[in-house]
């Protein structure tokens, strides 16, 4: 095994294009459990701790640019405002320690279903920033993940940043787990109401091969909460409405049976939290006051 | 390869390190600290909780190439650390090489309470004092992570609630003691951090 340390971005960019096989690692949360597991043995490590803009955000006019380094635990701190459905989804990361090492980056690189962050990113809308030295694209979210632990990148290709879009509205986030800290979602929620498109994007996590949105159950609420004039009216959902947004949700999911969960739960548990994460954003948008401190 | 680094405030050196090795590795086997415990090599228990450039992490998730030019602070340098923090830089850490804990003594260091009865001065941390007092250590194994981790708390939250506690402690498993006495030594610490204040 060789140790790549780059001392820049571009270095990093040469390193991986000349070894297309090399695993970058950061806050090594996934890596080195593979390794500690002796069930990977790459033939190089790429560290990017070295790599200090990797860390770093920036928050733009409609987007946050977020580095891929940048740890749960500063995304928690400083960026609740921009990025709600995130910040909740980044609290609920495993522990403290985890939280100081572990990236979004990685998140998306390990790409497993069940990673914490993906819901929240589907549901705010975000692009990621792929580079290799051949140039930067950018990949939409949705076309991200690709399968189980797979994604949309180039064998040379590493994630420098993700460009999330700014909370035009509240968003929420909800996990189902055992206990409150050191778990795998069994599954997860992530909702966010757009109220300058008039529009509600979703993210369910572990429920399916890939993170993913309920379009369908997006679709329905969209055209019920513009025909029945909802967002001007800041009515309360109809309960029918929410019901069948729940169901629709529900049917988005693909799970399976593990030791975690069965389909079956899964299945209803999303439901549930769709129905929930709903309630509480529409309460925060009608400006109800109702303190919503933790409620995911 | 070779790995360059802060352990305890004093420059080591860590030679013929495998390239896949974890930072616990290098400090247990080719350091001689076993302070930092060994056990579920995931991230999933704490037990090998330190301080990587002042912040807490999993030692078992650091590959050792990660920390080259990097600070490190493990159980065996608490006390001299939590001291130093109160003598030299009150409110916050040490970060220079000029202070610190030799590793010699780092590797002799044991856990001395202090004795009311002989009057010895203790070499102990604060925090380390308070889990004695409060009865907070069974077995022991899963002590170095808490004291890193509960250290690290009140450096940041002099005064932290029971929430800020259970929190901060969230990543570190006990299988003995179920829990109270671990929280009733963080209150302790922070009580008497407070009347020293």
């Amino acid at each position: 095994m060789d140790f790549l340390r780059p001392a820049s971005w571009e270095e990093a960019l040469a390193a991986k294009a000349e070894h297309p096989t090399a695993v970058p690692i950061a806050g090594g949360t996934d890596v080195m459990v593979e390794i500690n597991f002796d069930h990977r043995r790459p033939e190089y490590l790429l560290d990017l701790n070295r790599i200090g803009e990797l860390t770093e955000w920036q928050v733009e006019q409609d987007h946050v640019r977020l580095g891929a380094s940048v740890p749960y635990s500063a995304i928690m701190e400083h960026l609740r405002a921009e990025l709600p459905g995130l910040a909740l989804a980044s609290h609920t990361v495993a522990s403290p320690q985890i939280r100081n090492r572990g990236g979004v980056g990685g998140n998306l690189g390990t790409a497993s279903p069940a990673g914490d962050a993906h819901p929240a990113l589907l549901a705010a809308g975000a692009e990621v920033e792929a580079e290799s030295v051949r140039g930067t694209r950018m990949i939409p979210i949705d076309d991200f993940y690709t399968g189980v632990k797979r994604n949309a990148l180039a064998p040379d290709e590493l994630i420098r940043a993700v460009r999330i879009t700014k909370a035009d509205g509240p968003q929420q986030y909800s996990k189902v787990g055992t206990r409150n800290a050191m778990v795998i979602a069994v599954c997860a929620f992530g909702l966010a109401l757009h109220p300058e498109t008039r529009t509600v994007r979703t993210g369910i996590g572990s429920a399916a091969p890939t993170p993913v949105r309920a379009k369908a159950a997006e679709d329905f609420l969209n055209a019920a909460l513009d025909e029945g004039g909802f967002w001007e009216s800041g009515r309360i959902i109809t309960p029918s409405v929410a019901k069948q947004f729940a169901e629709l949700a529900s049917g988005a999911c693909n799970p399976i049976d593990d030791v975690r969960g069965t389909a079956k739960y899964r299945r209803h548990a999303v439901g549930i939290m769709a129905r929930r994460t709903l309630g509480w954003t529409w309460e925060q948008y009608r400006g109800a006051g109702r303190t919503l401190e933790g409620a995911a | 390869m070779r790995v360059n680094f802060t352990v305890n405030g004093r420059q080591q050196e860590a030679d013929d390190v495998w390239e896949g090795e974890s930072l616990l590795y290098v400090l247990r086997e080719r350091m001689g600290l076993p302070g930092s415990k060994n056990a579920c090599e995931q991230g999933e228990c704490g037990s090998c909780t330190v301080r990587l450039d002042g912040v807490p992490v999993c030692s078992c998730l650091v590959a050792a190439g990660q920390v080259e030019g990097r600070e490190v602070v493990t159980v065996e340098g608490l006390a001299d650390y939590a001291r130093h923090r109160e003598d030299a830089h009150p409110g916050g850490g040490c970060a220079s090489g000029a202070c610190g804990t030799a590793l010699d003594a780092a590797k002799r260091w044991q856990a001395k309470p202090a004795d009311g009865q002989s009057g010895e001065a203790a070499e102990l941390s604060p925090v380390q004092q308070a889990f004695i007092d409060a009865g907070a250590v069974q077995c022991g194994f899963c002590t170095p992570g808490l004291l890193i981790a509960a250290d690290e708390l009140l450096e940041s939250h002099p005064s932290p609630s029971d929430q800020d506690i259970r929190e901060a402690l969230s990543g570190n498993l006990c299988r003995c003691t179920g829990y109270e006495k671990i929280l009733d030594a963080v209150r302790l610490a922070a009580a008497r951090q407070e009347e020293t204040v």
